[in-house]
């Protein structure tokens, strides 16, 4: 089967400052694989790697050891300028809809920058922007104002919006909604399911959430202490994980049902009893 | 909701004016610029508008007080005072742009080449600031002019060099905290070359705090500049206001007006170029419209039509206990200047019984955090009950002083924060910081205290309390910081706990562990508790009643049964139908799509 991103014993190394210190390994040999127009969750704590894992995919933090081949190249070392080639193909969705917009820049200028970057023309890239913001739902007079003028859910349409600006075959999508809302995060999940659909677009879909997992992945990968614990088809994975910290995770994760939680309780002392783990 | 508001609001045809019409427009911009311009054109054309040769001695006229023939008199050598300061002008306004340039040049690039690359450039700006740093720059200046000759523009170009670290720290801290933005990170993933990012995204950042920064370095440079002269250094020939000063100096008994001339002009000079650049700064910061009063009415026509539907109260027939707290009709305000309030809080309503625990569920904005502040006193700068009561053991505490509040705040009432480790002091440790407010409140023997607080702490399933009580914040995990928080609460026996997003900065397998520990805690102590979230498996985790906020006023109240199972409020139940369900549908499995 073709694979679109294929990451093989992926190692990150972080080195200190200071000579003589071993650096941090933040992802100790990942291997996980992303098909054309699929859905991968990643689920972890925080520190657990996932964010890394994402960063070393788009070219943001040093890959250390291991392969990241990406429509059958290996991306792992790639220069600026084969950057420049990948981002075509590669984009990304940022956790804070609030940092991750330039406040000094206009709707229109953010989502020009990808597609100027890579060499199109103002009127075409004008055009373009005005699609833009008709895919994510905004009003297309939105291109005029500044990021500071939008709540939190529409901020993360315009970034899923720059993230769809070069058609793009991969989005890494870290924890793309856990800053939203709740009602406001359901519509904008709709959105990255939707857009999905329309232009088979694949995710990396990087949450600390089961149940957001859950609804979006086809395939879901746990992550924990810089490894993947389990890794499988999205439902089997969120409903009867196998292995042990996958279970907890799950046990731990408050159903929004006073008496299934009730349930859900009883069934994590039963657990942590069973691995010799304390409740308290 | 009201960004959504103001954004709607504004007017599309207002335009953002330009930078120069936004600086003469204001009072201060249009004087500081005003002086600036008339500096400039008296440096320009000072030969056409003085009215003598400054060089050219007049026998006649050997030092006179101001008459209307010299309005500032002349000096002992009969030049025209006037026609000096004119020509001075030229000198001090070059002088100060050839320092300041050379300071911009040279620290805002090295500034820009640490901060952005770092590595190689990190190590040799830093090094090369230090010294300049290091140095004496008048004695370098007076070395140099030994050296090199005593030439005043030669002089100002090694100062502007000796300046420029002012700008490279700047430049450095600005660029390096910019670099870390995550949207400079966007800016990568989508192909920009780093010129591109430094061109687009970083100059927008740092332009603001040079403009100052320029302005101050020009005003000292024009200082130093004047105290060379003052000095002695450079030639008979060339005239600025420090000759003139040191003319003066030297008269100081017999004519001291001529003291007074270059003093005038060089505080007007100095006061102009920095009142000049800090009105630049702002109106280059300020971009967009300001919204005031439009946002506000339709603020309130928002609340009006919500009003309208009237709030639910499912029945109360399961409540025991007596009631501790009862919330009527609050009203709370943040004052917007000129006596009006943007209400942020509206027909609050809200009862705890003794030993329950009540959720306050809403989304942001939606004011359940401000009625928590405002049931601990807390409300920040501005914030005000504007009406309603809060009725807690007898006291309205919508009315009582911050004084009696006091006396309730951390004895009756306690507080579990959203951010653990920002609510402990990294200076301390753990065992001072609990043992301090057992001994002020609860006049405990230092002891005594201490067992108290190791108590607490084993209470809240820390398992070694001893280590913990003799630990630094930072050398606890956020998971035992928010045990020590609940630990805190609990330690002057409230008989209500206000917990403000106690689990939301924690990770879900740590959040289970302290739902946990407050559900045992409650079950032994009975305390109540008021846990504000916007999580629906918290509160199914642990509340026996909740409350729904929306638009600053709960729509619904009830058992929490009848709100999960019964929700009657068309807000309720979007807000039920929007939580994603672990046990809904997982996603279809993949289909390979047949030209992928």
């Amino acid at each position: 089967m073709a694979k679109l991103l294929d990451v093989q014993n992926l190692e990150v190394t972080y080195h200190g400052k200071k000579l003589g210190r071993s650096g941090f390994k933040a992802l100790k040999g990942v291997s996980l694989d992303i098909r054309p127009g699929e859905t991968v969750g990643l689920v972890g704590e925080s520190g657990c790697g996932k964010t890394t894992l994402g960063r070393a995919i788009l070219g943001l933090a040093p890959v250390t050891a291991g392969q990241l081949i990406f429509e059958g190249k290996d991306i792992a070392h790639a220069t600026r300028m084969e950057r420049k080639e990948i981002a075509r193909d590669m984009q990304v969705v940022f956790q804070d809809p609030f940092t991750s917009l330039n406040p000094s820049m206009s709707i229109e200028q953010i989502l020009s920058e990808p597609l100027r970057a890579q060499g199109v023309v103002a009127a075409e890239a004008q055009a373009r922007v005005r699609e833009l913001l008709d895919a994510v739902a905004l009003p297309s007079d939105a291109g005029q104002r500044r990021a500071k003028e939008f709540s939190g859910g529409q901020r993360q349409r315009i970034a899923i919006a720059r993230a769809l600006a070069l058609n793009p075959k991969l989005i890494v999508a870290d924890e793309p909604v856990s800053a939203l809302d709740l009602s406001t995060s359901a519509r904008v999940l709709d959105l990255f399911l939707e857009i999905q659909q329309r232009t088979g677009v694949a995710y990396l879909f990087i949450s600390h959430d089961l149940a957001v997992v859950r609804h979006v992945s086809h395939r879901v990968a746990v992550m924990y202490g810089g490894e993947i614990v389990e890794w499988g088809g999205g439902d089997q994975v969120t409903s009867n994980p196998q292995h042990d910290y996958s279970k907890r995770l799950m046990m731990a994760s408050p159903v929004p049902h006073p008496r299934l939680q009730a349930e859900r309780r009883r069934q994590r002392e039963a657990l942590l009893a069973s691995q010799n783990l304390e409740a308290k | 909701m009201t960004t959504n508001l103001i954004s709607m609001l504004r007017d599309p045809n207002q335009k953002e004016r330009n930078l120069f019409y936004k600086v003469i427009t204001n009072p201060v911009g249009a004087f500081s610029s005003a002086m600036v311009l008339v500096f400039t054109l008296v440096a320009l054309f000072a030969r056409a508008i003085m009215p003598y040769d400054p060089l050219v001695s007049d026998y006649n006229a050997l030092s006179l007080d101001p008459t209307p023939a010299h309005i500032m008199g002349t000096d002992d050598l009969g030049h025209d005072i006037f026609s000096r300061m004119i020509l001075g002008t030229q000198f001090t306004i070059s002088g100060a742009l050839l320092c300041v340039s050379i300071a911009l040049l040279v620290g805002c690039t090295l500034g820009l080449l640490a901060g952005y690359f770092g590595g190689f450039w990190d190590s040799v700006g830093n090094w090369l600031s230090n010294i300049l740093q290091a140095l004496p720059g008048l004695v370098v200046l007076l070395a140099a002019a030994a050296v090199l000759g005593n030439n005043l523009y030669l002089a100002m170009a090694i100062y502007g060099f000796l300046l420029s670290p002012a700008f490279f720290r700047l430049m450095f801290v600005t660029v390096r905290g910019v670099r870390n933005e995550i949207y400079v990170d966007a800016a990568r993933v989508s192909g920009l070359s780093d010129f591109a990012i430094i061109t687009r995204h970083v100059l927008g950042v740092v332009r603001a705090p040079i403009i100052i920064q320029s302005g101050i370095v020009a005003s000292i440079a024009i200082s130093i500049q004047s105290g060379l002269q003052f000095l002695g250094f450079g030639t008979t020939d060339t005239i600025s206001w420090g000759s003139l000063l040191m003319d003066g100096f030297a008269n100081i008994w017999n004519h001291p007006v001529r003291l007074l001339w270059p003093s005038i002009g060089l505080a007007l000079l100095l006061v102009s170029i920095v009142l000049f650049a800090t009105t630049l700064r702002d109106e280059v910061e300020r971009s967009g419209v300001r919204v005031r009063r439009s946002t506000r009415k339709s603020l309130q026509a928002h609340v009006r039509t919500e009003a309208a539907i009237p709030a639910i109260v499912h029945a109360e027939a399961d409540r025991v206990g007596a009631e501790i707290l009862s919330i009527k009709n609050l009203e709370i305000g943040y004052l917007q200047g000129r006596g009006n309030y943007k209400v942020v809080v509206h027909d609050g309503n809200l009862s705890i019984h003794k030993g329950e625990v009540v959720g306050l569920v809403g989304e942001s904005g939606s004011g359940k955090t401000q009625t928590a502040l405002a049931l601990l006193g807390l409300l920040p700068q501005g914030g005000t009950v504007l009406g309603g009561a809060i009725e807690f053991e007898g006291n309205d505490l919508a009315q009582i002083s911050a004084k009696e509040f006091d006396r309730l705040r951390g004895r009756r009432i306690s507080y579990i924060p959203q951010e653990p480790m920002s609510n402990l002091d990294p200076s301390f440790t753990i065992g001072s910081q609990m043992v301090e407010p057992l001994r002020a409140v609860m006049k405990l023997g230092k002891a005594e205290a201490k067992a108290r607080a190791l108590e607490l702490l084993s209470m809240v399933g820390l398992p070694n309390p001893e280590k913990t009580f003799r630990s630094y914040p930072h050398e606890i995990s956020g998971g035992q910081a928010q045990r020590v928080l609940i630990a805190k609460a609990l330690s002057c026996g409230p008989d209500l706990i206000i917990a403000d997003e106690p689990t939301t900065a924690l990770d879900v397998t740590i959040q289970a562990e302290i739902l946990d520990v407050l559900r045992n805690l409650q079950k032994r102590t009975g305390v109540a508790i008021l846990l504000v979230t916007h999580n629906f498996g918290v509160v199914a985790d642990l509340c026996d009643r909740v409350a729904v906020m929306q638009h600053g006023r709960v729509i619904e109240s009830g058992g929490i049964y009848d709100i999960f199972d019964n929700p009657q409020h068309q807000y309720t139940r979007e807000l039920l139908g929007a939580i994603l369900d672990e046990n809904g549908p997982a996603r279809e499995p993949y289909e390979e799509k047949e030209n992928a």
